[in-house]
């Protein structure tokens, strides 16, 4: 198992680690982004549909501890390579210029990664370690949501998501080694259109339900 | 192309340290009357030579064939390695480039793997310590074939061609916001892996190469394409995509730990 570590402790297999897990996250976003959408049925939509997934059971709980597992990759690896690549350029230039490659999103993607992670425990402890006896789930959020502030919280780290996909979708493609003439201008197109719909599908649901509060 | 020559008046600042480990910093030097048919290095030798007539340390710069060839010159000028112009050395950038006035900042290539021996000079011999790691045939190829014998389509010429371009300036390591020599790994690994006598050797070099890329403590590519835009010989980073599959080909298929 030795050149398992060997393979994947060098820069390209610390990549490969971000590119897989990152793209495991899209996945689960746009799987949490569907279900979020019955918010906009009402309380008994949202609430049924949030008893059918705890009806998974273990299901979930697997499920639960693989994000983590991957969260704990993509966070561990991500620092570390900030942290590497910190330390390659020991001193800085005094004149710094982007030459037409960096992108909003790929000068900030450590950044952005840090605020989302803080982000997450935020929101954990908004929804998931909460005590939810004597009460729905719909009730727990449109209060969350009645509170201005945490309109504004959330609805600006997910344009940070938005940000953040904006470069590492495309970005993991090319990880992984698939760039081509033929399709890499698909990719990068969809994207942008990914971290379009992460971003304002997450980030509208706060605004509309402090609206209809 | 016929372009009138005028002279300009431009502000100089540029990167002195008198040698490795020891403090730098910029220096502020008003450069009068510089054609703007000049080069960069020969504005750069107009004021050396003002600097020496003067009794003072000329500014040290390396440079070897100008014109755009050996690899060898490369500064960053105000941000930009090998300054303002797309697809050209520093040798290669005209001061018609600059307008009257303009203050010009010159720094070095800055990274932990290219220490600074004097002013705008860096030692780039983990360049060199890379290609030792693998960036060779060493296999019997045996006497030339008969023309044609080998097929290689045009297009497959052309890309190890493309890749053959990179002149091993470094200007990719300097641009780059990780200081990762990740463009020219690539273009080393694909101008062998390309052609039929590179690929018996092609997943240990792919290992071997970026093995020492990491020992040389370069940094992660991170996909910023910086190197890129500011490539002398416009390498893609197609080139890195290419790297990233032979290495993991390597990493995970072949006979190689």
């Amino acid at each position: 198992m030795n050149w398992l570590f060997r393979t994947l402790g060098a820069s390209i297999g610390k990549k490969l680690m971000m590119a897989l897990t990152g793209l495991s996250f899209i996945g689960f976003l746009l799987a949490h982004l569907a279900g979020n959408l019955t918010i906009y049925g009402g309380n008994d939509l949202f609430n049924a549909y949030a008893e059918h997934l705890h009806a998974l059971g273990p299901v979930l709980t697997v499920m639960e501890w693989g994000l983590l597992t991957l969260a704990m990759v993509h966070v561990i690896t991500g620092l570390t390579l900030f942290y590497q690549n910190l330390q390659a350029r020991p001193s800085r230039y005094q004149v710094t210029k982007w030459n037409g490659g960096r992108t909003a999103g790929s000068a900030t993607m450590p950044y952005t990664g840090i605020i989302i992670l803080a982000f997450v425990v935020i929101h954990l402890f908004n929804f998931h370690f909460v005590n939810k006896e004597g009460t729905t789930i719909f009730q727990i959020v449109t209060e969350t949501f009645a509170n201005p502030l945490y309109v504004m919280m959330y609805a600006a780290a997910m344009v940070i998501v938005g940000l953040h996909v904006s470069h590492g979708f495309w970005s993991l493609f090319q990880t992984v080694g698939a760039n081509h003439p033929k399709y890499m201008p698909a990719i990068q197109i969809l994207g942008l259109f990914l971290s379009l719909v992460l971003g304002m599908g997450f980030g509208f649901i706060p605004v509309y339900l402090s609206f209809m509060a | 192309m016929t372009q009138d020559a005028k002279t300009i008046n431009i502000t100089l600042k540029v990167w002195r340290q008198k040698g490795p480990g020891v403090k730098g910093k910029l220096e502020t030097y008003q450069v009068n009357n510089i054609s703007t048919h000049m080069s960069f290095l020969e504005m750069l030798d107009v004021v050396n030579e003002d600097l020496a007539v003067n009794g003072k340390e000329p500014i040290e710069f390396d440079n070897d064939c100008r014109e755009g060839i050996c690899g060898m010159c490369g500064a960053v000028v105000n941000g930009a390695a090998h300054g303002p112009g797309k697809g050209m050395t520093l040798c290669q950038l005209h001061m018609r480039k600059f307008q009257n006035g303009d203050t010009i900042v010159v720094e070095p290539w800055r990274a932990r793997a290219f220490p600074i021996v004097k002013d705008l000079i860096v030692d780039r011999s983990a360049l060199d310590r890379i290609i030792q790691a693998g960036g060779y045939v060493s296999i019997n190829a045996g006497g030339a074939p008969d023309g044609n014998a080998v097929p290689i389509p045009q297009e497959i010429a052309e890309k190890a061609m493309d890749a053959a371009a990179c002149i091993g300036c470094g200007a990719c390591v300097a641009a780059c916001p990780n200081a990762s020599a990740m463009l020219f790994v690539s273009a080393k690994v694909s101008q062998l892996a390309l052609l039929p006598q590179g690929k018996p050797e092609a997943a240990k070099r792919a290992l071997t190469m970026l093995r020492q890329m990491d020992d040389c403590g370069f940094g992660n590519c991170s996909n910023e394409r910086e190197c890129e835009a500011v490539c002398p010989k416009e390498i893609s980073i197609t080139n890195i995509a290419r790297l990233n599959r032979e290495y993991l080909k390597a990493g995970f298929f072949s006979e190689f730990k």
